[in-house]
Order: C-alpha cells, then structure tokens, then sequence
C-alpha cells in the first residue's frame, strides 16, 4: 500500500478520475502497476487466500470469496469481481471455482489459476475425507444438529446479505436490476432449472447492457 | 479399473453439465448414481449430500464424498478431477478470450451485462437456503440478523456464522 502511493504521490489530488472508471475494471495481468485501489497478490499470498475462502467456506464459498478478495485483501475492485464471477455463473462448474481460475490466471498464468484452484479446494477435501470416514465408520451424520440448523440459518442470511451488498455497491442501471431480478425470481420461486435461466437471461442483459454503453449515460 | 473410469466418465459429464454449480446438477446426478449405476440407494445419496453441505467449500464437492462411497480413496480422487478438470478448462478458455478481447470497447459491457445474473441468482440461493432452514420464529432471526450484519458491516462473516450457530444451540 505504502509502495501505490508513494507512486502516485506525484500528483496529489490528480485521482485520476479515469472517465466512468470503468476502463480500470479488468484482470490485472498486464498491468504491472496497481491499479486505483487494488494490489496484485503474489503467488504464495494468492493460493493462501483462496485456501482461507475454501476452508471458511461454511454454506457455500461465494460470500467469503467476496469478503476476502474484495474488502479483505483488496486484490479486485466490487466491480471487477463482480464481472469474473458473472462469467463464472454462466459456466458450468462452482462460480467460484471458475472465478479461482480466471483471478489466478490474471494474475499469475497457469501457476496462478493452478494455485488458487489447488487453495480452494485443499482445506475442504481433507474435512470432507473426515466426514467420509466418520459416515464410513457410523453410518450417519454426527448430530450436531442444533448448532448447524443455526449456522445454516446464518449462512443463508449471510449469502442474501452479500447479494444485497453487490447490487447496492455496483448500483447497475434499473434495467439491469430488473433483469437480477428476473433471475432471482426465476430460480427462487418458479424453480426453474439454472441453465435456462443462464440461456435466456444472459443475452437479455448483454444486450441491455450493451445498449446502455452505446448510449451517453446521462 | 474399469469402476474407476466409470466414475471418471460420469462426473466429467455432470461437470460441464453443472451451470449454477451442485444444485444444477443434483437432479442429473442423482439419476446417474442411484437409477443408472446403482452405485448407491435413495437414502444414502440424500445423506451424502447433506454431509458435503456440512463441510466449508464449494457444494459441487458432493462428488468427492459421492466417489468416496463408491471406490473410496482412488473413487474420491477420480470423482474430484472429473467434476472439477473440465469445468475448470472452459473458465480457463474464457480467461483467455477475456483477455485476448480486452482491448475492444463492447468487452466491458458485455461483461456487465452477467453480473445482475450472476448476483440474482447469488440472491436466489440464499432465499432457497433460507426456506430451508426457516423452520419457526427463531431460524428467521438468525437469517435476517446475519443478512443485515453481512450487508451493512465489513466485519467477517465468521463471527454471524459462529453467532448462528451458538444461537442454534440455545434456541432449536
């Protein structure tokens, strides 16, 4: 941190407001120098990372992968996460996993992607092979129950509250917002299967937003 | 031998079947395992998902328990890689195209154009996962006081986690 601004110390003041920001939302491959706000993690930092997301990962990974790799350790902006995990929606496999490797990738090639894939993955194969054994050996689940109906109640707040989070930071324009909502009500209520979702509503809102840009914003 | 490589076959097309993740593919799956293979009974496949729901990481490792029950450590291991390895490529393939286009002024929009679809569905997950536990008055308290400590608050979701479950404990 102390590095990114002493580089932009020449010119205080000069934000560099690059026109909408938006250009500064991409992978920081190419990029040698931080961009804004963010910082390029290093091969060893990036696969600790991920390995802290997998293994906290109670509920599902998606929030934490968004607490540690936007707030946490700053290495993507809201933005630029939010777009690499909106292509690893579309994509068949866990969003994050394919978001481990195309953050991975960006940054450290093929090491990189191999890396985080390997971090998120690590910590909750060794539990799951426990558990196996445990499921293995008595036929049943340990009865916790109390105590994991009420983290699975928190994790359910917690994945809403991320969703809330994102849309309120990102603040897409009210067309796009209707299309999220579109595909929460589409998958929450009607229960459709996600791959339709995915098949219709993608080109709706690459269309959209498309247009959008096209456009002058106001 | 010829186990293995069945596994290694059905998860490979489970994996690039599984847009959305395990939930996806939990139908398919179930079909494949229990009405095709009989590797397992009804009860068993329902337990072994609920126990790779109990482990931290992404939900898709279901498989790895899945390969675990039927061949054990070689099962679990072939079952990993073929639910994982081609998912992975393709995202790999689209990191490549992302930055092969990165230059172009439409990539940007385009890309934005996933993101409400991405987080929708993010919203919808959590809602589904919420019905499920939303059992009496207590559960909802736990889930509206975790949505709001996680949106309005920058802290670790650790603590709402940890704060659920001690409430669990208490209260259900």
């Amino acid at each position: 941190m102390a590095e990114s601004l002493s580089q932009q110390a020449a010119g205080p003041g000069q934000q560099a407001p690059s026109p909408s920001g938006v250009k500064a939302g991409r992978l920081p491959a190419d990029q040698p120098q931080p961009a804004a706000t963010t910082k390029v993690p290093g091969r060893l930092e990036l696969f600790l990372g991920f390995a802290k997301i997998g293994a906290l990962g109670f509920g599902g990974v998606g929030p934490w992968a968004r607490h540690v790799i936007v707030e946490e350790r700053q290495w993507l902006t809201e933005r630029e996460y939010a777009e690499v995990l909106g292509m690893g929606q579309i994509l068949p496999g866990p969003n994050v996993g394919n978001a481990a490797v195309m953050i991975g990738r960006g940054f450290h090639g093929l090491p990189g992607a191999l890396l985080a894939s390997a971090g998120l993955y690590i910590g909750p194969l060794c539990i799951l092979i426990v558990l196996a054994m445990l499921y293995d050996a008595y036929g049943a689940l340990p009865r916790v129950a109390p105590f994991m109906t009420g983290v699975a109640a928190a994790a359910a707040g917690m994945v809403i509250g991320m969703a809330l989070k994102m849309g309120f930071n990102l603040k897409p324009p009210v067309q796009l917002v209707a299309v999220g909502l579109l595909a929460m009500g589409a998958a929450a209520w009607l229960r459709l299967p996600l791959p339709l979702i995915v098949v219709i509503l993608a080109p709706l809102g690459i269309w959209i937003s498309l247009r959008l840009a096209r456009k002058p914003q106001p | 031998m010829i186990l293995l490589g069945q596994i290694l076959i059905a998860f490979a097309t489970l994996s690039l079947l599984a847009i959305g993740g395990a939930n996806a593919v939990l139908p398919e799956m179930h079909r494949l395992l229990v009405d095709v293979h009989h590797w397992m009974d009804d009860a068993t496949f329902t337990q072994l998902f609920a126990l790779a729901q109990a482990a931290p990481g992404p939900n898709i490792l279901a498989a790895s328990v899945m390969g675990w029950h039927i061949a054990g450590p070689a099962g679990m291991m072939v079952a990993t890689l073929g639910m994982l390895v081609p998912a992975a490529c393709l995202a790999w393939i689209m990191a490549g195209l992302t930055i092969r286009l990165r230059g172009n002024t439409w990539m940007k929009p385009a890309q934005f154009g996933l993101v409400p679809i991405a987080v929708g569905l993010i919203a919808a997950s959590g809602l589904i996962m919420a019905q499920a536990t939303v059992t009496g008055w207590a559960a909802l308290v736990i889930v509206i006081a975790a949505t709001l400590f996680v949106w309005r608050t920058k802290y670790s979701p650790l603590w709402v986690l940890l704060a659920g479950g001690l409430v669990g404990l208490v209260l259900l």
